[in-house]
């Protein structure tokens, strides 16, 4: 009995200590955007976001950024599929490597980047010689390999989580109906795998959305072309243009809270799915 | 031959064995304790095991021969499989499951649905078109998965336990169907009653091994193991009720306790049957003389098969056989009491 009272008295009054630091942890990631919204100057904000730097920075942001997730989804969707599907020696490794752009410095990555696909880069120059395809270096389309560098890991680990779930029977079942292979991805396969697509698709264009580092080593800053908004949010800050940073930043948060409120469902907190028929089959 | 197999097929360590043909438009009912490979033999013919020796034909077409490295996959049979787990797709509605298949033989969406909305109604499951797979009963699911597969209007229909999780009416009605699709069927079931109704054919399965084949009759009357005595260990008589009364197709009359008007099968156990040398004076509502056709014995009783005018079998001990004096083709009086007999819609 007291035991029970005891509980049902630490329901009501959770221990102090663990609130602290939940409300300290709060604090450490929410102060900093406090403070940038306290400065923030919430009367020019629309002609500093309407200047043509900045309207430069937001297309070439909304370019690249969709083009690096239309690139994650396009390798990464077969690569998830060999990943979740085929056993092989070595798959450990493999998917390693695939995830490492994760957790590495992105600057690590632009740099390693720089000495595979720069001029005198492993794969740059024999592009060069036999393409006549010249550096990637300061082109759109460099700045769309670095960002689909640091971003595909973010699908192709969503993906394969959705093909892991997926019940291969269900699969099966359709090709006992006489859906030929096409027809069984078009019709079964894709739609059982749609909310995993679309939630690895878009957490993989954030992540380029905010890409800073890869790019700016391996593809360079050049306005119009290479210069993404946090690229130009950098040079607006050093060049002594705090207003036109925190603006942009403004911007930039903005669009990552719509995606995350969009996505709260799907990969903050999923809801319980509820699974076809689990039971094994047995031979009877 | 609609189906020719010679199965050697294997899944998880697990070896089948099966030789079989089944003739156009046939059903062949497959029975056996679980675990004894009848998910497996279907799923051979399915196309969703390979064989490792022997070969498969289906309407003609050679499907599956490993010596001559012939293998067609699932979807290029002329099959349709209703699995036990249903599999209906989550993300389809019942009308959308069922239209899969005619989809898929290049139907367009409307006349598919059209098709789909055709079987839903003779499976009284028009209400639920609407409806995802995760709102049915289990009742419900599983008659979808049997529409969903007959559907496709195949060649040949591979059921896997169709009928389990039916309640009697929606059985009766379910079976009825399945009688009228003119596919070649292969149903696995474990329903003595849907064997004898259905099946044309009936193939025992004990351990990855057909252990007796033949027609549900000959079975029934000559169980090899006693699993399949087991099983088969009911009689099943045809005929017309009117009442309490129900006018057997082979002639007998008799009484029950359950009123029914029309169409019946009547089922009673082996032990529910009383052996007399001269006509019994008795409570029981049925008496009636009958031939002996054989003597059987078994391990701790003695399987008597009476002949005309109704065939069944009945279980006495040893010692009443010998002191009834029965023999192949003496005369004996057989009762019964009204209480003993199930009588259902046929």
């Amino acid at each position: 009995m007291t035991d029970r009272a005891s509980s049902k008295e630490s329901n009501r009054r959770p221990p102090i200590a663990i609130v602290v630091m939940a409300l300290i942890a709060v604090a450490v990631l929410a102060l900093p955007l406090v403070g940038l919204l306290q400065r923030t100057p919430w009367s020019s904000l629309g002609t500093t976001l309407g200047e043509t730097a900045t309207l430069e920075a937001l297309r070439v942001s909304v370019v690249v950024s969709l083009l690096a997730a239309a690139a994650s989804v396009v390798l990464g969707l077969p690569l998830a599929w060999v990943l979740a599907r085929l056993s092989f020696r070595g798959r450990a490794l493999v998917r390693a490597v695939v995830l490492l752009p994760m957790v590495l410095p992105p600057v690590v990555g632009g740099i390693a980047l720089f000495f595979a696909l720069g001029r005198r880069g492993l794969v740059g120059r024999a592009l060069h010689n036999w393409f006549g395809l010249d550096t990637l270096i300061g082109t759109t389309a460099g700045a769309v390999i670095a960002a689909a560098f640091v971003s595909m890991p973010f699908f192709v680990i969503t993906a394969e989580a959705g093909l892991r779930q997926l019940d291969p029977r269900l699969e099966s079942a359709a090709a006992t109906l006489g859906a030929r292979r096409w027809t069984v991805f078009r019709r079964v396969t894709l739609p059982l795998l749609a909310p995993s697509l679309a939630a690895g698709a878009t957490l993989s264009w954030a992540r380029a959305l905010g890409e800073f580092g890869a790019t700016i080593t391996f593809a360079g800053n050049h306005p119009g072309r290479t210069r993404t908004l946090p690229l130009a949010i950098a040079q607006a800050n050093e060049a002594g243009q705090p207003e036109t940073a925190i603006a942009m930043s403004v911007l930039l948060i903005g669009v990552s809270l719509l995606v995350l409120i969009g996505l709260r469902h799907r990969w903050i907190a999923p809801r319980t799915r509820q699974p076809a028929d689990s039971t094994k089959t047995s031979p009877s | 031959m609609s189906i020719q197999a010679e199965i050697h097929a294997a899944t998880g360590g697990f070896t089948i064995q099966a030789v079989f043909d089944a003739p156009q438009g046939s059903c062949t009912a497959i029975v056996g304790p679980n675990g004894a490979g009848k998910t497996t033999l279907i799923h051979a013919l399915a196309g969703l095991i390979p064989l490792q020796q022997g070969k498969i034909a289906l309407a003609g077409q050679v499907v599956d021969n490993p010596a001559q490295g012939i293998w067609v996959p699932s979807d290029r049979r002329p099959i349709a499989l209703h699995s036990q787990h249903n599999l209906l797709f989550p993300h389809l509605s019942v009308l959308d499951n069922v239209a899969f298949g005619p989809r898929c033989s290049g139907m367009a969406t409307r006349p598919a649905r059209q098709q789909a909305e055709g079987w839903l109604q003779k499976l009284g499951l028009a209400d639920l078109a609407h409806l995802r797979p995760t709102q049915l009963s289990g009742g419900q699911a599983q008659r979808v998965g049997l529409a969903r597969a007959a559907a496709c209007q195949p060649d040949v229909l591979l059921l896997d336990e169709s009928l389990a999780s039916l309640d009697a009416e929606t059985r009766t009605d379910v079976r009825h169907l399945l009688a009228d699709i003119p596919a070649t069927r292969v149903l696995i079931t474990h329903d003595p009653v849907e064997t004898r109704v259905l099946a044309d054919q009936l193939l025992v399965m004990e351990q990855g091994q057909i252990v007796q084949a033949g027609t549900p009759e000959e079975v029934t009357a000559d169980p090899r193991t006693p699993w399949t005595a087991g099983l088969l260990d009911i009689n099943l008589l045809t005929g017309h009720a009117a009442g309490t009364q129900v006018a057997l197709d082979c002639g007998l009359a008799l009484t029950t306790a359950t009123p029914m008007t029309g169409p019946v099968l009547v089922t009673f156990s082996p032990a529910a049957v009383t052996l007399s040398t001269a006509q019994p004076h008795t409570s029981a509502r049925n008496t009636w003389e009958a031939e002996v056709a054989r003597i059987q014995p078994e391990s701790d009783r003695v399987r008597v098969l009476l002949g005309a005018p109704a065939p069944c079998h009945v279980w006495v001990t040893p010692q009443a056989a010998s002191e009834l004096g029965l023999s192949a083709g003496s005369k004996c009086w057989a009762a019964l009491k009204a209480t003993e007999l199930t009588v259902r819609e046929a």
